[in-house]
């Protein structure tokens, strides 16, 4: 449990740096507006509708809708804090605004024609009456804001934005439910301690005592500023980020590549959970500086590519389409393949005499299957349906590991596995043939980011991995993380995979 | 105190008032009040009493006609400053609740940028109120000391008119005895122009130099307090002065069944 928590202080810093931020644009935003609509009642409506409707989106869904949306605008980065402070902003804005409004609306009318009979300005009723008299009910509305955000800034990780997410994450792909725990704790007591904070300035206010707020403000301050201090560090050019996607081999390999990195001087930093298409997006943009893709994936998704060549010439091809442009740099292949295979229990591929895609599809009226969380989104399973015309009675996509569970409990007969996966051979399930050649080849491939190619330290650190990684080794190293009981970190399997290559 | 020089003079010039619908609230009300007078504003509810007031410090802008102040428009002059100059009192004396007692009475100096200095005691004086309530918040004050000291803050920067919208209306007989007593020696000892709305024909009578009575939005009676008991000024002035002379009628006769 102790080495869960191992990253939880930097995770955290990243965390509150992010939320507070988010919460002070929340602020700096709802603020004004609310004054300003409070006594404009069509106005108001339309601020409060707007901020309502942010809310009904899945926080999830609003922060993957940035990314599109800042590619668009372009010249700006669409990952990591960017998109993830814009997200979170919004979030914030509906607690603040609607007491801010409230607020001003349900202020004595009394007290409001004497500070108009005494003859203030508009300005001076809005400083001396009417901020302070509000005050304690927006203070309640940032409490509100300030604890959703904090929650909500878990799911940056998903736009490759590191936060307290990245070990709820990671712990729910791999099963460790200690990381699990540990990103919850923290993200609950950073929540709790802000809000605790909060509400002793709100209460401050409350009692006119004015420097128990200041003095809780100011702790929260302090804290951020404290939190940001990763980023004023100087000598920017020895950081490096592995990124990594969202399932164990990732991790592990991600961890291989950190490991080999810090040996040749650099300090690592690590981006997990990357979703496959922001991942591509993040090299491209320097965000991140290395990580491992597959060439089918770079072929199908980036490429558009339909055909299915030679596995060297596709790889080559890609290097070729990814040099020229994005200017990132293909430095070779892992030297395994991690490609779709459709899998199915031994003894149920046997009762059906079920050997190919093709028998598959055949039988496929009568069968579910259980995929992973994009793959029925993706140009692969297109093709493969051109191959091989099926139609599943049910199709229901899980996180990788309740994919295996599922088909091992039945609730799903045939699953999109991965070749790679040690879970294969540990479950003695059957991979079918793809006859048809549907599916592209699936090469590791180690992708780098434009500034990175010319640094020769940083690619020679790398190039003994190249061609080292066989299957073998690396569903066994995937097995000790994926695998139920005795489960080792990535960290520790990447180790023993480092120990295999042995170079 | 200047007491030698009176408070300014005020007129209306055809003032006409309509909201949205229904008959105008005030109606072509024209006329002008002397510097120094304490002059009472009557009649029932919705008579339009508060909305011709209102139109003085313009709370409420008058739909047609202008008044002015000493010859002055009050248009002429941008609002905060012409709010400065006119002590204020209403009803719900709507002082700050986040303020003390000393703070809201200072606050008309504070916004005009003027020294405090001692005032806040010398109005606490003013209104006989001890010194020590100003560090209080008002929220710890009963509703006499409360419009005491709403009649501070109105008066705290040395304005030479007042204007009271029904100022004793929430309080009780007695506090609302006592403070009329003490707004009326106010009004004198400063040299005052005191315009004061009440539905109250009986505080009218024994607190004003001139009564005006408002019915539907105009002025039906302008009287003094003199003329108006010996029965001038018409049915709608007489109906209301009828209910304290028939108090009074009937506690003489209970006294005099003793």
């Amino acid at each position: 449990m102790t080495g869960a928590f191992a990253r939880v202080p930097e995770l955290a810093a990243q965390h509150l740096l992010l939320a507070m931020a988010a919460l002070a644009l929340g602020i700096a935003i709802a603020v004004p507006l609310g004054f300003w609509s409070a006594h404009r009642p069509a106005a108001a409506r339309v601020a409060l509708g707007f901020a309502s409707l942010v809310q009904t989106i899945p926080s999830l869904a609003l922060l993957a809708l940035f990314y599109p949306v800042l590619l668009w605008i372009g010249g700006v980065p669409a990952l990591g804090f960017l998109p993830s402070l814009l997200a979170l902003t919004l979030y914030a804005l509906l607690p603040i605004l609607r007491n801010v409004v409230t607020g001003l609306q349900g202020l004595n009318p009394a007290v409001i024609e004497a500070a108009d009979g005494i003859g203030m300005t508009r300005w001076q009723k809005r400083r001396l009456v009417e901020a302070p008299l509000v005050l304690p009910v927006v203070m309640a509305g940032i409490r509100t804001a300030a604890v959703w955000t904090i929650g909500a800034a878990t799911l940056s990780t998903t736009v490759g934005q590191p936060s307290l997410g990245d070990l709820i994450f990671a712990g729910l792909q791999t099963q460790s439910w200690p990381l699990v725990l540990a990103g919850c704790i923290a993200a609950a007591a950073l929540a709790l301690a802000v809000d605790a904070l909060l509400g002793l300035a709100e209460h401050g206010l409350r009692t006119r005592r004015r420097w128990l707020a200041w003095v809780a403000l100011g702790i929260i301050a302090a804290a951020t500023f404290a939190a940001s201090a990763p980023l004023w560090r100087s000598g920017g050019s020895d950081r490096v980020v592995v990124g990594a996607k969202n399932f164990s081999e990732q991790y592990i390999l991600a961890r291989l590549i950190g490991d080999r990195l810090r040996a040749a001087g650099y300090e690592v930093e690590y981006r997990d959970g990357l979703g496959s298409a922001v991942a591509f997006g993040a090299v491209a943009s320097g965000a991140i500086d290395v990580y491992v893709d597959y060439a089918g994936t770079i072929w199908t998704n980036q490429m558009e590519r339909t055909d299915v060549p030679a596995r060297p010439a596709q790889v080559r091809a890609i290097a070729d389409w990814t040099k020229r442009t994005h200017d990132v740099s293909l430095l070779g292949t892992l030297g395994f393949e991690n490609a779709y295979a459709f899998a199915m229990r031994e003894g149920e591929a046997n009762r059906l005499g079920i050997a190919t895609l093709d028998d598959l599809a055949a039988r496929s009226p009568q069968l579910r299957l259980g995929s992973d969380l994009e793959f029925l989104e993706r140009p692969e399973w297109a093709a493969v349906r051109r191959a091989y015309p099926m139609r599943f009675a049910e199709a229901t996509p899980y996180s990788p590991t309740f994919m295996y569970r599922a088909l091992a409990s039945g609730r799903a007969d045939v699953i999109s596995a991965f070749s790679s996966d040690g879970r294969i051979a540990a479950d003695k399930l059957r991979v079918l043939a793809d006859p048809k050649q549907a599916i592209p080849g699936y090469d590791a491939i180690l992708l780098v980011a434009p500034k990175r190619a010319d640094d020769a330290r940083f690619t020679g650190a790398l190039r003994p991995l190249l061609g080292a990684i066989s299957v073998e080794n690396m569903r066994e190293a995937n097995y000790m993380v994926d695998r139920d009981s005795d489960k080792a970190t990535p960290e520790a399997a990447a180790d023993w995979l480092a120990q295999r290559i042995g170079r | 105190m200047p007491a030698e020089t009176p408070g300014p003079s005020v007129a209306f010039h055809g003032i006409t008032k309509r909201f949205r619908e229904g008959p105008p609230a005030v109606a072509d009300v024209s006329l002008e009040i002397a510097g120094g007078c304490f002059v009472a504003l009557v009649g029932t509810s919705g008579s339009g009493k508060s909305t011709l007031l209102k139109t003085i410090n313009r709370l409420v802008q008058p739909t047609a006609g202008h008044v002015s102040i000493d010859g002055e428009d009050v248009t002429a002059r941008p609002l905060p400053q012409l709010r400065r100059g006119i002590g204020y009192v209403f009803q719900n004396v709507g002082l700050f609740p986040h303020l003390t007692i000393a703070e809201n009475i200072a606050l008309p100096l504070r916004i005009a940028g003027d020294a405090v200095g001692d005032r806040v005691g010398a109005m606490l004086d003013l209104v006989e109120l001890p010194r020590d309530i100003a560090g209080r918040l008002p929220a710890a004050l009963s509703g006499g000391q409360r419009q005491r000291i709403g009649v501070a803050r109105a008066l705290v920067a040395n304005p030479r008119l007042m204007l009271m919208d029904e100022p004793f209306g929430a309080l009780d007989p007695v506090t609302r005895d006592s403070l009329g007593g003490a707004v009326h020696a106010l009004h004198a000892r400063l040299g005052l122009t005191t315009i004061m709305v009440t539905h109250d024909m009986a505080e009218a009578l024994l607190l004003a130099d001139r009564v005006l009575v408002m019915r539907a939005g105009r002025i039906v009676a302008d009287e003094t307090p003199d003329a108006l008991l010996a029965g001038a000024g018409g049915d709608a002035a007489q109906a209301l002065v009828a209910i304290p002379r028939g108090q009074a009628e009937r506690l003489a006769q209970v006294k005099a069944a003793r």
